[in-house]
């Protein structure tokens, strides 16, 4: 009889490949104490605002250290229901159509693992954020990557949708502006995705973490689409917008029967999230929309930077119209992306991420994240600058 | 707004070169652009933000706020009472005020001594100057927007994350 304990663990989780960006953090993390700049981290350099802390803080001193609502503090749905309102233009009821999770991430977990059964197919675009195919495959379901392409800005076309269908398709997971590529898509293209989703009868899962970093235009968000509210979970949260990425707070929105299925697995699972954290979220969403405009208006000013140094070098790179991804094609230097990568960590002391963590369609790309202060972002293009030009000459 | 001019308030310690490549323009056009600045008196020049507490020679210097009570003059108000008040090396800074008193003047001398000296026989003797109270900084915590601990500043987030 075996006595290894990896017996015990389940079979689709041993199966389940470890994300390739934990290998190359801990190619980084050897270099420790080295003059490394890392241009690899998801989330923002800013600290939460200050007044969001001190809400958080005031929590504290008053005694606020018990559960909430499942679905969350009411005052914070009825705040992100007029959020949603506002700046999405799409209704919902605080007091059964908002659930506050941890994190967008646990949104994304609740609405698989509420609405999948086993063997039912997702669709998601692809370069994506590592977790969402992981995710399909914790909750039983396929996943069915459809392809976005550099020429088209990274944006998600209908015509590749329509292409990657099969039957017993039931969702359609969509992260727009994108994580790695920024890519995004505009009114018309989300309608014409909307449309098929319609005449396919899917539900849709919309990730809007970066909605607040779009550039160029206005963001939409597919949920505002006729017909498109009553089959859409439109999941956001503070960490992009707000930089509260250590809080793990977000929420989903959607359709009663919807949010109630995802109460139960929250209920069971997670119970509520943290009321300090959600007493944070609420004063962010009261107050905090100055800094949010000053963040976006820096990362705007470092996007173009970074996308006329990479383009300047013979680095291919679309200008991302949202998000703080650069995503460059690095093919012209020969190289895969992951020798490029490592190669410029190990000689520049740059860190940035090979687009294939984010799935095969990131093959000769990597993603360069700009939420870094100026000095170092210059510094790490002109280290760019010298390792591409070493290996042409 | 000018966009070296909003780069300068919003970027730190950027140089001539690095502002321009953030700006998207050339040295020679930031360059022209400063100096453009300058004759519109709104750029004035550079100065360094210090942490000078453990600069033992620096650290012996004393700063002081001081609260200036005026009678305000016919025609001109608390102006060439305040530019005359501005004038002096020692005068770091110099605020008209709302509230009660006048003029907050922020003032730098080599000692406690010196810096009294300066209120009492050359500040407080101005025609005009009804009144002071003077108050010595103790420590800076924060400085221009820099806090002096260094904690915010750190970057505490992974070399990697998804």
């Amino acid at each position: 009889m075996s006595t290894d304990p990896q017996r015990w663990v389940a079979g689709h989780v041993a199966t389940l490949p470890k994300s390739g960006i934990r290998d190359f953090f801990e190619l980084v993390s050897k270099l420790k104490g080295q003059d490394v700049i890392s241009l690899g981290v998801g989330e923002p350099d800013f600290v939460t605002p200050w007044h969001i802390r001190k809400a958080a803080i005031a929590a504290i001193e008053d005694g606020k250290t018990c559960y909430t609502s499942n679905l969350g503090m009411i005052e914070l749905r009825r705040a992100i229901a007029t959020y949603a309102e506002t700046h999405f233009n799409v209704s919902y009821r605080p007091d059964d159509q908002v659930i506050v999770t941890v994190g967008v991430s646990e949104g994304l977990d609740l609405a698989f693992r509420a609405f999948c059964n086993p063997g039912d197919k997702v669709m998601y675009h692809q370069p994506c954020y590592v977790s969402y195919h992981p995710s399909i495959t914790l909750a039983h379901a396929e996943g069915l990557a459809v392809p976005t392409y550099a020429k088209d800005g990274f944006a998600l076309t209908a015509a590749a949708l329509r292409t990657a269908w099969q039957p017993g398709v039931k969702m359609l997971m969509l992260n727009l502006p994108c994580n790695p590529t920024g890519g995004t898509c505009d009114r018309t293209q989300l309608e014409q995705i909307a449309a098929f989703c319609r005449e396919k009868d899917l539900l849709v899962l919309s990730d809007e973490i970066y909605s607040e970093l779009t550039f160029d235009g206005t963001h939409t968000s597919i949920a505002s689409l006729p017909g498109m509210a009553e089959r859409t979970i439109f999941l956001h949260g503070f960490s992009k917008a707000f930089a509260m990425t250590g809080w793990r707070i977000g929420y989903a929105c959607g359709p009663v029967p919807l949010i109630d299925a995802m109460m139960k697995v929250h209920q069971y699972s997670m119970m509520c999230a943290s009321i300090i954290a959600q007493e944070a979220a609420l004063e962010a969403l009261n107050n905090g929309w100055e800094a949010v405009v000053q963040m976006r208006d820096e990362y705007h000013r470092r996007r173009d930077l970074v996308v006329r140094r990479f383009n300047a070098v013979g680095l291919t790179c679309h200008s991302p119209r949202g998000s703080f991804y650069a995503f460059p094609n690095i093919t012209s230097t020969g190289l895969s992306e992951g020798d490029f990568a490592i190669g410029l960590l190990k000689t520049e002391k740059v860190a940035i991420v090979p687009g294939t963590a984010f799935g095969p369609g990131g093959r000769g790309h990597v993603r360069a994240c700009f939420a870094t202060g100026y000095e170092q972002l210059i510094t790490a293009c002109d280290r760019i600058d010298r390792y591409v030009n070493s290996l042409r000459s | 707004m000018n966009p070296v001019l909003k780069l300068l308030i919003d970027g730190g310690s950027l140089t001539t070169g690095q502002l321009a490549q953030v700006a998207g323009l050339s040295v020679a056009e930031v360059e022209q652009q400063l100096e453009q600045l300058k004759k519109d008196k709104i750029f004035l020049g550079w100065r360094p933000v210090l942490d000078l507490s453990h600069e033992a020679a620096a650290a012996a210097a004393v700063r002081a706020v001081i609260e200036v009570k005026l009678t305000p003059e016919r025609g001109g108000g608390f102006n060439r009472l305040a530019e005359r008040i501005s004038r002096f090396d020692e005068v770091e800074s110099c605020h008209l005020m709302s509230g009660g008193y006048d003029l907050l003047v922020f003032v730098k001398g080599p000692s406690l001594q010196k810096v009294a000296a300066f209120v009492s026989e050359r500040l407080s003797t101005i025609e005009g100057v009804l009144s002071t109270a003077t108050h010595f900084l103790l420590r800076t915590y924060k400085e221009q927007g820099y806090l002096l601990s260094g904690e915010e500043g750190r970057d505490a987030r992974l070399n990697v994350v998804p």
